[in-house]
């Protein structure tokens, strides 16, 4: 299929205010009697506020109020509150001061006086699973979403059964399987029983997460740094007790958030209550260190996973218990979606799972770039190696038999998938990289450096449905192109703009992208997260164009004569597919649709879109002809991305350091809308990839629960000079059914591809040590090389 | 002009005021407007930082005004002893452009020209600049607005992603194709490693300086 603008390259409308700096972002903004908030937040891991006194802080110059715990909408349990009389971790804020400046500020929170009852606390989730351990809460230790906040302890038994190296496989709070797992292990060749750790690290996205809010004519202004636009509205409106259209939201730009901004998060609601309380514009800033404690971070794992495998490599059983450490509060549900991962991944003809979420006292956990499916990847692909190794099977062959198919099913309930190409990614991947003349060099040794090669593979959900679309033309014949979707930085919100351009054939120059602030009115979309855009996004903005060509076609045959099916559209205009001459123009269409009135100009609406598409399309009304939808495309099943990865390295067997000499990621993502903003992704996502394998996790204190390292310059994302100089990247390029021309996303699968393509060929560099642990570090390669203990414990977390 | 104020209420604010007031103050003001530059009299600090030890206000700390050169223009404003450079270009200056990833010189979103060399403008004190010449993200275009060969690679490149860390990124560039103006992809990625880019495009940016630097060897 050639499309006109699908595939092509083409300059995002906001990449031009990057790099002028002209692009605002929260922080950027001022409004008139400005001031300023600092928050209080809490110094241990867990205690109860017996007394807030104020009165000095209220009684200096300059300090205009303060917004106490008492004062803020309450958030349900353990769901993460706005402030807090009990807080969970270090870090956490217990209120807000607002000054004239932040001096101020800080120096009111110095004279208010706090009386804390310490209560008991963990910050590992085996110590709070143990008889008679702590609980990071006071209403239990257990839960996730979907899952009853509970209190769960496994039996002394269990732990001295397990001993000090292997995960203890108590009583699980989740548990699924599909196929006879016994008869599979029974089957095996080689079965494999491995413990493993895999580390929370933070997300260190760029921008803090500041926050500027004011209230003028009823109504509440924020400027936030979300991932997400139109997703944020409805979470933010409740965090400040307002209702949606009582708010304007305005995001358009985020200086990152790789999920940890991707819905609306309970801080940015601070600067709005407190601007409510004392009358006045309220900038909150976050600093860098704050965003350790505030940003949250990646679920850590502690693991157990059993695999058999056949002769031929093929994986006959697998057998999964995760222990998740999921912070403090409900954040996200990383164990489950590890393994779907195991699942989809390596299509096991058996397959158990079994997961507990703690709660520890430790920073709030997010979804982080592939949750769950990234950290498992790290573990699982350098275990296929292992099995590869000793079945005396090439590495690239176990993957391939292993691929996923169309006949693949996911879960217990054996859900179907729409699209699977690793194998091609695999194999196109292979043959670039030149696998097998790389591989011929592996273990080869100069001086301390030996070379490993390694291939990876990792999968995310890369698609949702049931959104809606909302395109406009207005009487200068442009078409305007409504997108909630956010601004994360993956140009998507254009790219898929472009597919309501291609159904109407428009010039690009001929469209104008809405997007970024509620004044826009947008319409109801999904969040800028989970790899969904480009399949979401171009379902919505297809059902909408479709719909603005429906009715364009109807006013033509209305007008010229015939029926709507006797037109087509070129750009420019609706002609009559037997006489070109009889036409309209797109110009002359909008305005006769405005003349029309009713369902042409969204005066009439569908009856099944969303309030918000509702309230922004009658907004619209009478400005232009309006194409508005919700998507209710077939679907067919769950749409996967995928993506392989392959690297090459020089490990120094004296430092413990690696250099990656070459390095290729390859995608699954169905038709490529921007090629140029696909290898974006590819290979930033790579680059994350490295810091997941080899740099990143976060440290926490376990005697005061004081979190380790909170600077760039210790929590380590992978800088320039943690990079290969060049890097190469490529993709498969095979329609996905259920997307309206083929797309669906990819931003999570190469982080894990590439964290984990790594991680094998460091193992590859040691003979095939696994070390069943990220990130892995060049103690931990040193001590290897050298036949030592590790410095940690099997299964210690948060350690250095 | 981006002009941000706040009502002088704060100690340090009165300070300043004090300060004003012994110059005249129609005097003050009409050196201000004919300087074309507004100075603030926003007393704004960054003050504490949660984990990090806090400088207090200290007696004696007064704003002074001061005339810096600024994208080649005098700006005059009022500076405290503590100030650093980024805090007065984003909040007295109005000028944006210039990011706070980390007030720490971790990231280098804050990075600014000083006499054509890279700084992080969040560690240089705004009095120590006072004789020097600053170039920020905002001044670096053409004559006629057009971009600079390095923020056109960019675009070219596609090398922002989020856009958070691209005004740094494109100082380090422009500093360092300024006493290199031919390097090596191994020297851009030394010369830029203080900029950290979260959303990993390192490559894309690599690629955005070799072709600014192919483009000037061209022409």
């Amino acid at each position: 299929m050639t499309y006109k603008l699908i595939g092509k390259n083409f300059t995002p409308p906001d990449v031009v205010a990057k790099v002028t700096g002209e692009a605002k972002y929260a922080e950027d903004f001022r409004v008139e009697g400005m001031v300023f908030c600092r928050l209080l937040t809490s110094p241990m891991p867990h205690a109860r506020v017996k007394n807030i006194d104020t009165s000095e802080a209220l009684k200096m110059e300059g300090v205009v109020g303060v917004l106490l715990p008492e004062e803020v909408t309450p958030v349900p349990a353990p769901n993460a509150p706005i402030l807090t009389m009990e807080p969970l971790y270090v870090g956490q804020p217990i209120l807000a001061v607002a000054a004239v400046d932040e001096t101020t500020a800080q120096d009111a929170i110095e004279k208010i006086k706090i009386d804390y009852e310490p209560l008991p606390f963990t910050v590992d989730p085996l110590q709070s699973l143990f008889p008679g351990g702590p609980n990071a809460r006071s209403d239990g230790n257990v839960g996730a979403q979907g899952l009853e906040l509970q209190t769960l302890k496994w039996t002394a038994a269990d732990f001295a059964q397990a001993g000090d190296s292997k995960l203890p496989l108590g009583k699980p709070a989740e548990e699924w399987a599909f196929g006879d797992v016994d008869a599979g292990f029974a089957k095996s060749k080689v079965v494999y029983d491995e413990s493993f750790v895999t580390a929370s690290n933070s997300h260190h996205s760029l921008e803090p997460r500041s926050a500027l809010a004011y209230w003028q004519n009823g109504k509440c202004f924020v400027h936030g740094s979300t991932q997400s636009q139109s997703f944020v509205v409805p979470g933010l409106a409740q965090f400040i007790g307002i209702k949606p259209e009582e708010l304007v939201y305005i995001s358009e730009f985020c200086g990152g958030g790789f999920g940890s901004k991707g819905s609306a998060y309970p801080s940015m609601a601070i600067p709005a209550l407190m601007a409510k309380k004392i009358n006045k514009p309220v900038m909150m800033r976050i600093s860098r260190a704050e965003e350790y404690y505030l940003g949250s971070a990646r679920n850590g794992f502690q693991g157990r996973v059993k695999l058999g495998f056949g002769a031929d490599g093929r994986l006959l059983a697998a057998d999964m218990y995760i222990v998740q450490d999921g912070g403090c509060d409900n954040g996200f549900w990383d164990f489950r979606n590890a393994a779907d991962a195991l699942n989809i991944v390596y299509n096991p003809a058996a397959m158990r799972f079994r997961g507990v979420p703690v709660y520890t006292n430790t920073p709030s956990r997010t979804a982080q770039r592939g949750p769950g499916e990234n950290q498992i990847a790290c573990i699982l692909e350098p275990l296929l190696d292992k099995a590869a190794r000793d079945l005396k099977i090439d590495r690239l062959q176990i993957r391939r038999i292993n691929s996923p198919n169309l006949q693949t099913k996911v879960g217990e309930d054996r859900r179907a998938i729409t699209s699977a190409y690793l194998h091609d990614a695999l194999v196109k991947g292979a043959a670039r990289f030149k696998w097998d003349e790389r591989k011929a060099r592996s273990g080869q040794r100069k001086g301390s450096k030996v070379t490993g090669v390694g291939i990876g593979q990792a999968y995310h959900p890369a698609g949702f449905n049931g959104f809606d679309g909302l395109v406009r033309i207005t009487p200068d014949g442009k078409l305007h192109i409504h997108t909630g979707v956010g601004n994360l930085g993956t140009f998507s919100h254009s790219g898929t703009a472009r597919i309501a351009a291609e159904v109407l054939k428009c010039d690009w120059d001929n469209c104008i992208v809405e997007r970024g602030d509620t004044r826009k009115h947008l319409p109801w979309n999904i969040g800028q997260f989970g790899s969904n855009t480009s399949f979401t996004m171009a379902r919505t903005n297809y059902v909408a164009a479709m719909d603005a060509l429906t009715k364009m076609k109807e006013i033509a045959a209305r007008d010229l004569g015939g029926k709507p099916d006797d037109y087509d559209v070129d750009g420019t205009k609706v002609f009559a597919k037997g006489n070109p001459g009889k036409s309209l123009t797109y110009a002359a269409v909008a305005q006769r649709a405005i003349d029309l009135g009713g369902k042409y100009t969204g005066k009439e609406l569908p009856e099944d879109i969303n309030p918000m598409t509702r309230a922004s399309a009658t907004a619209l009304a009478g400005s232009g002809l309006i194409g508005v939808a919700k998507d209710t495309l077939p679907v067919g099943g769950e749409t996967p991305a995928f993506a392989a990865a392959f690297v090459e390295i020089e490990l120094d067997v004296e430092t413990g350091q690696h250099r990656i000499v070459e390095f290729l990621n390859v995608g699954d993502c169905g038709t490529v809308i921007h090629p140029m903003g696909l290898e974006t992704q590819l290979k930033g996502g790579s680059v994350q990839g490295f810091g997941l394998a080899c740099l990143e996790h976060i440290i926490i204190d376990p005697q005061n629960g004081l979190p380790g390292n909170v600077g760039l310059y210790q929590a380590k994302p992978p800088t320039y000079l943690d990079c290969p100089t060049q890097m190469q990247v490529d993709w498969v390029d095979k329609p996905d059914p259920t997307s309206p021309m083929g797309t669906k996303g990819i931003g999570e699968p190469p982080m894990g591809a590439a964290a984990s393509a790594l991680l094998c060929a460091i193992s590859d560099a040691l003979g095939g040590h696994v070390f069943n642990r990220t990130p892995v570090k060049p103690d931990m390669i040193i001590n290897a090389v050298a036949k030592r203990p590790m410095s940690h414990k099997p299964l210690q977390v948060n350690t250095q | 002009m981006n002009e941000f104020r706040v009502a002088p209420a704060s100690g340090l604010a009165r300070a300043r005021e004090d300060e004003a007031t012994r110059y005249s103050r129609r005097e003050f003001i009409k050196r201000v407007i004919a300087s074309g530059a507004v100075a603030s009299a926003a007393t704004y600090i960054y003050g504490g930082l949660q984990g990090c030890s806090r400088q207090g206000p200290v007696a004696g700390f007064v704003e002074r005004l001061v005339s810096l050169n600024v994208n080649g223009e005098t700006r005059r404003v009022d500076v405290l002893p503590n100030e650093t450079l980024a805090m007065t270009l984003r909040y007295k200056l109005g000028l944006t452009g210039t990011k706070l990833g980390c007030d720490r010189a971790e990231c280098g979103a804050c990075t600014v020209l000083i006499d054509d060399v890279a700084y992080n403008s969040c560690s240089v004190l705004t009095h120590s600049v006072r004789t020097r010449k600053v170039t920020t993200i905002e001044g670096i275009r053409g004559p006629n607005g057009e971009l600079h060969p390095v923020q056109q690679a960019f675009v070219e490149e596609l090398a922002p992603q989020c856009g958070f860390c691209t005004p740094g990124q494109v100082m380090s560039a422009v500093a360092l194709l300024k006493r290199n103006p031919k390097p090596t992809r191994d020297e851009c990625r030394h010369a830029l490693s203080g900029n950290l880019c979260r959303c990993g495009a390192y490559d894309n940016y690599l690629n955005g300086v070799m072709r600014a630097a192919a483009g000037a060897a061209s022409t």
